[in-house]
């Protein structure tokens, strides 16, 4: 159980708080959608989840530990932009090393080309960049996955590849995925629980 | 042709005319003429369809011309051999886009879609006349009736050619917004004038008036995504090129957006919007270009995407059906491609 337990947090010198007594429990069994409109806070709400940021009131949990301070997060988050989440100066196969081992086979079904591997991002598109983020979160075997806007740069085809893919990687390895997408049509065909920050 | 023969017969009187002293630029002028004329040349009736391109009923060609017309496009990369060892791997030239077909004419919206990675972002870039130092890249780009080279496209942007770029990173990190969309004014506006338009625009869009003074690390997705938007309105352009204008706006302010490139072009400009987002670019284009492979595979009415029968080419098939609402298929059912892997 990933849980967010009365989760406070403000941004430095704001006037109001984004997030006050804020509950969420996913299961690892569970897809929830994130919806809010644009500047409500999703992805600091992600950040907080993966460990990015500490919550100044609340706790976050996984299985009923706060995440660990050091080592590989057992909760990954795959960002909005991938390209300002790979180091510029890293080709890509050394920003891939940077979540240990890579299977071939995570490579193959997400459809990365080994050629991607000596290239530098600006050589790739945002796209084929998003892959590499989603294959590096998997490679550090979380428990969890946030996935926060992770198919607004892909064309129809390849987010519908893409989700399938996620969708069979965490069923089978038992991974819960919190996601945030705007395409309403989209969270109605994966998520199994909508939570709508808003209200 | 008429015109064309007309530049070749031109070419021919001022050959027999001019003495040597400037024949050599009148040959050149007349040599240009006869090899680029090519569709620009042609005169244009309005109608549904001719050459290789079609007519939205809004569409219209202003002095017998496109606004913007992209002919024979190729982009390459002098890049090394990827699979040799890394001493020993020489240096060729890969070709990203090749022999790409493209036209926006006044008062209509184009919408560029296609697979990731098959260089959308790369057209825009050409357009704008922005190229990496190992690009090549070849082809004629004519803007409102006029064939441009490097320095013409250089000159044109943000001066009648505005950007929308795909990436915030896009904005300086230094400066705060506010002051960045002020400077994408035309530099005769006075200081006052800009800052009542930009507050304008931040109040279309729902940024409020504290945004202009925050830094561009302080913004969420959809902030920036709208900052970037007001830039390019800011100025008064004739062509917008928007890559990837929507992602992480909500359905209402996605919406707002494009309705805003419709009210530009029904003003008169023409807009070139390169997106993913399909069912959001059919609702305000008036054309769709489908785009695969570094070229431009169909260019059809916005009307033909109702159904996959009126599509004439396998991949636009594809991802009609891939789109969520029609069955989220991810392979191109029953269109025997083959392939249908992620490597389209």
């Amino acid at each position: 159980m990933l849980e967010a337990r009365g989760i406070t947090y403000a941004y430095p010198g704001a006037a109001r708080a984004l997030y006050q007594g804020f509950d969420l429990a996913v299961a690892p069994d569970e897809r929830v959608a994130l919806c809010a409109p644009s500047g409500f806070g999703k992805t600091t709400l992600c950040r907080l989840l993966a460990g990015y940021e500490r919550p100044q009131a609340g706790e976050v949990l996984v299985d009923g530990e706060p995440l660990p301070r050091r080592g590989a997060c057992p909760v990954q988050m795959i960002w909005q932009h991938p390209e300002a989440a790979v180091d510029p100066r890293m080709r890509m196969g050394a920003t891939l090393a940077e979540a240990g081992e890579v299977p071939g086979r995570l490579l193959d079904d997400l459809g990365i080309q080994k050629r991607w591997l000596s290239r530098y991002p600006h050589e790739l598109s945002g796209g084929e960049l998003q892959r590499f983020c989603i294959a590096r979160a998997l490679a550090a075997n979380p428990r969890y996955l946030v996935a926060d806007e992770v198919s607004t740069m892909l064309d129809a085809l390849t987010q519908a590849q893409i989700w399938r893919f996620l969708m069979d990687e965490t069923s089978r390895r038992g991974i819960g995925l919190v996601f945030v997408s705007h395409s309403p049509a989209l969270t109605d065909r994966i998520a199994t629980r909508v939570v709508r920050l808003g209200a | 042709m008429s015109e064309t023969q007309k530049g070749a017969a031109r070419a021919e009187e001022t050959r027999a005319e001019q003495v040597p002293a400037c024949g050599r630029a009148a040959e050149l002028d007349a040599l240009a003429d006869t090899l680029f004329g090519g569709h620009e040349a042609l005169e244009h009736a309005d109608e549904q369809e001719h050459h290789h391109h079609t007519h939205a009923p809004a569409s219209h060609h202003e002095h017998g011309h496109h606004l913007l017309q992209v002919e024979d496009l190729s982009v390459g990369f002098r890049m090394y051999d990827e699979d040799a060892p890394f001493f020993r791997a020489r240096q060729r030239f890969v070709e990203v886009i090749s022999s790409l077909t493209i036209s926006v004419h006044a008062g209509e919206i184009v919408a560029v879609v296609g697979a990731s990675g098959s260089g959308k972002t790369l057209l825009a870039d050409a357009v704008l006349g922005l190229f990496e130092p190992n690009a090549t890249v070849r082809g004629r780009i004519w803007f409102d009736g006029e064939l441009q080279d490097a320095a013409g496209l250089a000159a044109l942007r943000g001066n009648g050619v505005s950007l929308v770029p795909q990436s915030v990173n896009n904005l300086d990190p230094l400066m705060k917004v506010g002051r960045q969309v002020e400077g994408f004014a035309h530099p005769d506006v006075p200081h006052a004038e800009r800052r009542r338009r930009r507050a304008e625009l931040f109040e279309r869009y729902g940024l409020s008036e504290e945004t202009a003074q925050l830094y561009p690390f302080e913004l969420s997705g959809g902030m920036a995504r709208r900052v970037l938007l007001c830039c390019a309105l800011m100025d008064d352009p004739h062509v917008i090129v928007a890559d990837e204008p929507t992602p992480g706006l909500d359905l209402d302010l996605a919406v707002r957006a494009l309705d805003d490139f419709r009210a530009f072009a029904d003003a008169g400009g023409g807009v070139m919007l390169i997106t993913h987002d399909i069912e959001l670019a059919l609702r305000v284009a008036d054309r769709v270009a489908v785009f695969k492979d570094g070229t431009v595979v169909e260019e059809t009415a916005v009307a033909n995407f109702a159904s996959p029968d009126t599509l004439a080419h396998p991949f636009s098939r594809a991802l009609w059906h891939a789109l969520p609402e029609h069955g989220f298929r991810d392979r191109n059912v029953g269109e025997g491609s083959g392939k249908g892997g992620f490597h389209a």
